[in-house]
């Protein structure tokens, strides 16, 4: 009997052996706590439901394929620290995140050391992927594709000749703002203001601007957060001001809707670089899944994180195979990486030299003010070539 | 540029105004506690936020039950100031009259702690808003009574403003009063006079710095509701930049003296908004919105060159 125990033992220990060293991992990097975290959750649980869904498959080529999760907590110094316990690892073989492009530049410096692949679901910055560095790739839109779909919008639909453009002064609202007025004027459209304002809770000044602006403008262009712009437009409805509005992705969040009352947010537009499940036919049965499975709604970063780690996910299943059913090395998944060609929920997924998605989709929206934000109208889905 | 210039500037005017009175009632909290005390009180920056945060809560759990716009706003002003005011009493009872009593003689002493108590209420406030809703931005609660607005020649005002306006009137007047006409007021004249010969005179000093600290504290608090009110977001850190500038504000006037708060707080507002709004214009848009403070404060520093004492200051003497 005392035998027999041993024996189980050994066996037991034997196969966790075997076990570890037939372990892969995928990590994810987002925001788990804090202000932001609502966001890195969806990040994390698309990645989640993905990997989930491969573990069949890769215990058939003999793998135990887990995730890795951190929470950068969208600190930047954060995400390095978590970055470099992630290259330590040398059971992960690729990384999804982060949502901050602010976090995902100096992180993907980090793992650029070792070549780890890192697939980002949400990370707009134009530096993202303008470094060359060979292991960085994004399945969203850039800010500089985002701005200009506003603007051609803005000018060939709404018919807006007369711009206000404000800003809120970071990398992300001000630079989405240049681009957005400079293609509006070379599209034959006037911005009649360009002010920057890190202003939090007094927009009177603004709004009187906005008030005296010869020729009167159309329409106010806001570079920035929803947290920002929120207060901003309560403000300017409450003082009688009907000029239309639009922003980026910053402003996509129902906390908008919240700071700003459903009533002054009715009928502002949005672009935004990851849409809602309802812009994807076939997203639609994997939110179900999604649902059922951590009891939460899929919004629009969870479905691009599925799609990223399933790029990660075919990847070194390639490698695999390449590599005669052996655990593939890091190089040879960023290698298998670069040369995706993969349908996913959002769509066709293919890289360009630099690590952009071919085509990628940028989203006009436009908030139905019912204190519900899933019910903000999709008016139209722009497919743009990275630059 | 000048027809644009001028087809606004009552608005700017009437705006700036707004802004002021919401300086002036915090200045006025400043100057008392400096005056009695000759202590910068820097807390008192999140006091006047903790008044914002309370005027937001009780918007947000009494207007299903009270009905009518202006008793919800009575209440939350009276309930913004007390609860301000109190905390105001507590931070001198627990940080600032220990360090009397042991006779620190370093004025940087109560200063540094009162940076540091800033910091601590900033913090607990956010910490008990993230526990208690998990909201990092307060959202100040439509109600309909106060939503009205109209126009009086050309000007665009909002019924929240002119309640604003009537209410620190008001206080200010009422603080006046208080302090020049009434025992209380005298006793805390005389303590700012010199507190150790005041307590020879039967005025129990303790008793008077507390109400002191409760009646500019509650003023602060007030401040804070009508600030919520007018501009709707609020957040554990609201506080700093009005706080600053009332503090300027206390300055320019001529610290310790009420009058010149309440003027230093106008002419800061009207500056601030003055610029604000103009600054792009009067600049070929070179210079955007976001210069309006630099250009207000190089303005101050400019005005306190040739006049250090403040407005309506006068050149401290020796006490006698």
């Amino acid at each position: 009997m005392r035998k027999l125990g041993v024996l189980v033992a050994g066996v037991a220990a034997l196969g966790m052996a075997l076990g570890q060293a037939n372990v892969i991992k995928i990590a994810t990097q987002s925001p788990l706590s804090g202000p932001q975290a609502a966001l890195g959750e969806q990040i994390k649980l698309g990645a989640e439901l993905a990997i989930e869904e491969a573990k069949a498959r890769f215990r058939q080529l003999g793998f135990d394929l887990q995730l890795a999760p951190y929470d950068d907590q969208a600190n930047p110094d954060i995400g390095v620290g978590n970055a470099n316990r992630i290259i330590n690892d040398p059971d992960i073989l690729g990384v999804v995140g982060h949502l901050n492009s602010g976090v995902a530049i100096p992180s993907s410096e980090v793992y650029a050391r070792v070549n780890l692949v890192m697939v980002s679901p949400a990370n707009t910055n134009p530096r993202v992927t303008e470094r060359g560095l060979k292991n960085v790739f994004r399945i969203c839109g850039r800010d500089d594709v985002q701005g200009p779909a506003g603007a051609e919008y803005a000018f060939n639909n709404l018919r807006v000749r007369n711009v206000f453009v404000i800003h809120d002064k970071t990398a992300y609202g001000q630079g989405l703002a240049e681009e957005f007025k400079k293609r509006f004027e070379a599209l034959g459209g006037k911005a009649v203001a360009f002010v920057g304002t890190e202003e939090t809770s007094n927009f009177v000044p603004l709004i009187n601007q906005i008030r005296s602006a010869r020729p009167t403008p159309e329409l106010i262009y806001f570079g920035g957060i929803y947290s920002q712009i929120g207060p901003f437009v309560k403000q300017l409805r409450e003082r009688g001001l009907k000029t239309r509005l639009m922003g980026g992705d910053g402003l996509d969040s129902s906390e908008f809707e919240r700071l700003a009352g459903s009533q002054a947010a009715k009928g502002t537009f949005y672009t935004t670089v990851a849409g809602p499940v309802s812009a994807f036919p076939k997203a639609k049965a994997v939110a179900q899944r999604f649902k059922q499975k951590y009891g939460k709604d899929m919004e629009g970063f969870a479905i691009y994180a599925y799609d990223s780690a399933n790029v990660i996910i075919a990847a070194i299943e390639n490698a695999i195979k390449a590599n005669g059913g052996r655990k593939p090395t890091r190089d040879q998944v960023t290698a298998e990486v670069a040369k995706t060609k993969l349908e996913g929920l959002t769509g066709t997924i293919e890289f360009n030299a630099k690590g952009d998605i071919k085509k990628a989709k940028y989203f006009v929206m436009q908030v139905a003010g019912t204190g519900n934000w899933a019910d903000n109208k999709l008016i139209r889905v722009i497919e743009v070539a990275a630059p | 540029m000048l027809e644009q210039i001028l087809s606004i500037l009552p608005q700017v005017i009437f705006d700036g105004f707004l802004l002021g009175f919401v300086y002036a009632m915090v200045a006025l909290g400043y100057t008392m506690v400096y005056g009695v005390l000759e202590l910068i009180n820097f807390a008192h920056s999140e006091i006047f936020m903790i008044g914002a945060v309370v005027g937001v809560e009780v918007f947000r759990y009494l207007a299903p039950a009270v009905p009518n716009g202006f008793l919800l706003l009575l209440l939350a002003l009276v309930l913004g100031g007390l609860i301000a005011g109190g905390t105001a009493v507590l931070v001198e009872r627990f940080a600032y009259r220990p360090l009397r009593k042991r006779g620190t003689t370093n004025r940087l002493v109560p200063l540094v702690t009162a940076i540091g108590v800033s910091f601590i209420l900033q913090d607990l406030v956010r910490l008990i808003e993230g526990l208690w809703h998990n909201e990092f931005f307060l959202r100040m609660r439509t109600v309909e009574d106060l939503e009205g607005s109209f126009e009086l020649f050309g000007i665009f005002i909002q019924t929240k403003s002119v309640i604003l306006i009537l209410v620190s009137v008001v206080m200010l007047w009422g603080l006046t009063y208080l302090v020049n006409r009434t025992k209380l007021g005298m006793a805390i004249r005389a303590v700012a006079q010199d507190i150790p010969t005041s307590s020879l005179m039967g005025i129990d000093p303790d008793r008077i710095i507390s109400r002191t600290f409760l009646i500019g504290g509650s003023l602060g608090g007030v401040a804070g509701v009508l600030f919520a009110l007018q501009y709707t977001t609020v957040t554990p850190y609201v506080g700093f930049l009005p706080g600053i500038k009332a503090f300027t504000a206390a300055v320019l006037g001529g610290i310790g003296n009420l009058p010149g708060a309440m003027l230093g707080g106008l002419v800061l507002g009207q500056l601030e908004n003055f610029f604000g709004t103009y600054l792009p214009l009067l600049t070929n848009n070179n210079f955007g919105t976001e210069y309006k403070d630099v250009v207000a404060f190089l303005i101050l520093i400019f005005i306190l060159l040739f006049r250090p004492q403040g407005l309506l200051g006068q050149i401290v003497r020796e006490k006698v």
